[in-house]
């Protein structure tokens, strides 16, 4: 019952132009279209209100908050029709009543009929610090990653791996520009566990080219990363599947705070899979790794 | 791989034990703890206020330079250096002139590494002032461990005041904490409208006791001030401190039962008290302006001298007003104003809702998992999803045993640990399904299985576990409770997988070794 093995290999060169496309859109997307960064990188307040008066709609909030004059006002629905997001551009400027007037005035046009439950107010100082070490976490991640892959493997295999990884941020945060996602904290997190994941599945199948190199030095390595691909396949689906089940019910069950969160995972999993197999082999193959890149490590 | 000696059984077993205990404590309440741990909620899970506050350097800078202003012009008078155009230059630099024949004398005197007027501070190797000289001008800035210096110490202060206050309005096991050298952080639980705390810590509240002069102009030694609520014109005062808040020794909100108004009384030590008489002795018919960070709470005129060492301010307060300044004037000034930078207020209602929804994801994603596995594994499904429910319980065991805080991204965290965890089962399962098609004897199999698919494990695990390191370090708040359940899952995964799932395994394998087809 050996099951059969598919030709993954035949398709490199079409889905490296798929990836090198997408890739490309994105950092298009990126310099041109940006991010939607939400009060953590962009500073400004974020209330979330929930109404217990029908007559409160998202109109009557707008036209209300628009005549406080807080800068870019925008409120929308969040997870269900009782509650609403308002975020407008305009900080504390040190008053600490802020938040309470915004309550009085608020309630002088619309009624008592709500209450805030969450209440988020960034400086522009701690905003701007909070998007650089942002960045630093994601940058030294990747750095991490690739002087780890390093020392296991050699730096043919570090550097598939890494842009793997970086293929995997980029079209993610790709996906978040394209449909103007909010982009948080949560997401900077969201992003660092796809390197981790991203790179886990790598992992494991390069464990397998290497151990295949070793046993076989009669096979071309394009032949060589399809077994080695072919004989995890089985575990990558698996291990895909029941880490989606988990965030798929973030996703669904979490709560609204969780959304952004999940889906970025979401399509950071689903990207990494794909990444391990055709951005991470691929450059095995193009860097034409044979038995003596590693039979002349293990001379060293 | 697949031998386990009665010790290590028993030891696996008691870790187990301990830590399935621990995880359980969480949930029921026992008369006999012999352990008071408990799992901490996130800010954003049982609702409460985070606040970050910077502090205002900037008069604490100037009031150096002006110190140290009057402190030179004392020590060359006593020295007898003639010097000219002493002055603070951009509220930052103090310049003066000296004649050309006495430049390296001073410049010696600056650079000594005793120099009572330049301190030296031998952890850093450097002085508390830089100096430059253009011809016969000097230049004194502020070194940069000077600046330190000054930041630290104002921030110390402050945060003894900000402690003091908040411990005054009761909250609930604040945490306040120390963020760099010029900011402070603020946690108060279970504070849904954080209002008062931000209305008291916006206050410098320094107090002071002024004469209202007569001058219709500003002069050197007077200034125009308004009052706190505007009931008067503003109004001429003198500069000239007659006592401030650091005299108070206790302040509390009264009821002026003559006047039928609440009032705040104060008691001063014996120097304000000896002062304050003085001063109300010479000065009765004049009007007295008590000024709260810079505005005039109230004006009164003196009408006797106030001899006892106390007194009270009337100014149209509310109980809760008076209350408040009160509190204010007990715990004392602030060195310089803080600023709140960033807050973050999560109602109780709204973190009671993540923690449902987050358990509710939790148990549904559980549950598809072990469907999952049990349909796709049999028998060793059974087993990974044993070890699966083992190591959640392990997890929230060693985080109790931490007292570890989690957050919404924390659950998240734990979700995703579920989902993960079963990876190195599956790895080892899928190798050990290889090792068979070569490999007769099934324990032999099973343990090559278990070999042969240790580094993939081991380096996939590294790389999530240095994906969560960076976190840990770069994340705040919530997103540091992500990174600690995903760190310590790491462990708690490879853990149940080596001891108990290769436990559960090793006996079913020798139990059943001459069935066929065993996985």
């Amino acid at each position: 019952m050996e099951k059969k093995e598919i030709a993954f290999n035949k398709f490199y060169k079409l889905f490296n132009l798929i990836s090198v496309f997408l890739v490309l859109i994105s950092i298009i997307l990126l310099i041109f279209k940006g991010l939607n960064y939400g009060v953590d990188f962009k500073g400004g307040t974020l209330i979330e209100l929930r109404s217990n008066d029908s007559q409160i709609s998202i109109t009557k909030l707008r036209g209300s908050l628009l005549n406080m004059k807080l800068g870019d006002v925008s409120v929308k629905q969040f997870g269900n029709e009782n509650d609403y997001l308002i975020k407008f551009e305009k900080k504390n400027d040190n008053n600490p009543n802020f938040i309470q007037e915004i309550k009085e005035d608020l309630t002088k046009s619309v009624g008592p009929g709500f209450n805030f439950r969450r209440v988020e107010n960034v400086g522009p100082k701690v905003s701007a610090e909070l998007l650089r070490s942002g960045i630093i976490a994601i940058l030294l991640s990747l750095a991490a990653m690739l002087f780890y892959i390093w020392i296991r493997f050699e730096w043919q295999f570090s550097l598939g791996a890494i842009v793997a990884l970086i293929h995997d941020v980029l079209i993610t945060l790709g996906v978040f520009s394209l449909f103007n996602l909010e982009i948080n904290l949560s997401i900077v997190a969201a992003v660092l566990t796809i390197v981790g994941y991203s790179m886990n599945d790598t992992v494991v199948i390069f464990d397998r080219v290497r151990e295949n190199l070793k046993k076989f030095s009669d096979i071309k390595i394009f032949n060589l990363t399809n077994i080695s691909i072919n004989e995890t396949l089985s575990r990558t689906v698996i291990t895909s599947i029941t880490t989606l089940l988990a965030l798929l019910s973030i996703y669904f069950l979490g709560g609204e705070i969780l959304k952004g969160f999940s889906l970025a995972m979401i399509l950071g999993v689903v990207f990494g899979t794909y990444s391990s197999i055709y951005i991470a082999n691929p450059i095995l193959v193009l860097l034409k790794v044979s038995q003596r890149t590693i039979v002349k490590e293990d001379k060293d | 791989m697949l031998y386990f000696s009665k010790t290590r059984i028993l030891l696996v077993s008691l870790f187990t034990i301990i830590l399935v205990y621990l995880t359980l404590s969480n949930f029921i309440k026992t008369e006999s703890n012999w352990h008071d741990k408990k799992i901490n909620l996130g800010l954003d899970l049982q609702g409460g206020s985070y606040l970050l506050l910077e502090i205002d350097n900037n008069p604490v800078i100037i009031q150096t330079l002006q110190n140290k202003l009057s402190t030179l012009r004392k020590f060359f008078k006593n020295e007898k250096i003639n010097f000219k155009n002493l002055k603070i230059e951009n509220d930052k630099t103090i310049i003066f002139s000296i004649e050309n024949n006495l430049i390296d004398e001073v410049k010696k005197i600056f650079e000594e590494k005793n120099s009572d007027i330049n301190p030296y501070y031998e952890q850093f190797k450097t002085h508390q002032f830089d100096l430059e000289i253009l011809n016969n001008q000097f230049q004194l800035n502020l070194s940069k461990y000077g600046l330190i210096e000054i930041k630290n110490a104002s921030l110390d202060q402050a945060l003894e005041i900000v402690r003091r206050r908040i411990d005054e309005v009761g909250t609930n096991e604040p945490n306040i904490l120390r963020r760099g050298n010029d900011r402070i952080l603020v946690e108060l639980p279970g504070l849904d409208d954080p209002m008062r705390v931000k209305k008291l810590l916006g206050k410098t509240a320094n107090l002071a006791f002024r004469f209202v002069t007569q001058n219709s102009e500003e002069t050197f030694g007077s200034e125009k001030l308004m009052f706190e609520d505007d009931s008067e014109e503003a109004v001429m005062v003198s500069k000239r401190i007659i006592l401030n808040g650091n005299n108070l020794i206790d302040a509390q909100p009264n009821m002026d039962t003559e006047v039928n108004e609440t009032v705040v009384s104060f008691t001063l030590d014996r120097v304000g008290a000896k002062r304050f008489g003085k001063a109300t002795t010479s000065g009765i018919g004049k009007r007295l302006a008590i000024v709260l960070d810079g505005k005039i709470i109230s004006a009164p005129v003196i009408r006797e001298a106030i001899v006892g060492g106390g007194g009270q301010i009337s100014g149209g307060f509310t109980f809760q007003s008076a209350t408040d300044l009160a509190l204010l004037l007990r715990s004392g000034a602030l060195p310089a104003p803080l600023n709140i930078i960033e807050e973050r207020t999560v109602g109780p209602d709204l973190g009671q809702d993540s923690i449902n929804a987050g358990v509710f994801a939790l148990t549904i994603g559980f549950l598809l998992v072990i469907i999952f596995m049990f349909f796709k594994y049999k028998v060793f499904g059974i087993i990974a999803n044993i070890t699966l429910i083992l190591n959640l319980f392990l997890l929230v065991g060693i985080l109790t045993l931490f007292e570890a805080t989690l957050t919404l991204p924390g659950i998240a965290g734990i979700i995703l640990t579920v989902g993960m965890a079963v990876d190195a089962n599956v790895l080892i399962f899928e190798r050990i399904k290889e090792e068979i098609k070569s490999e007769k004897n099934q324990i032999i199999a099973f343990d090559s299985g278990y070999i042969r698919s240790k580094s993939a494990i081991i380096d996939a695990n590294i790389t999530t576990l240095i994906a969560a390191i960076i976190l840990f370090f770069m994340g705040s708040g919530p997103i540091k409770g992500f990174s600690v359940t995903l760190g310590v899952g790491i462990f708690t995964t490879l853990f149940s997988v080596y001891f108990i799932a290769r436990l559960l395994t090793s006996i079913y394998v020798v139990k059943n070794k001459n069935k066929e087809n065993l996985i």
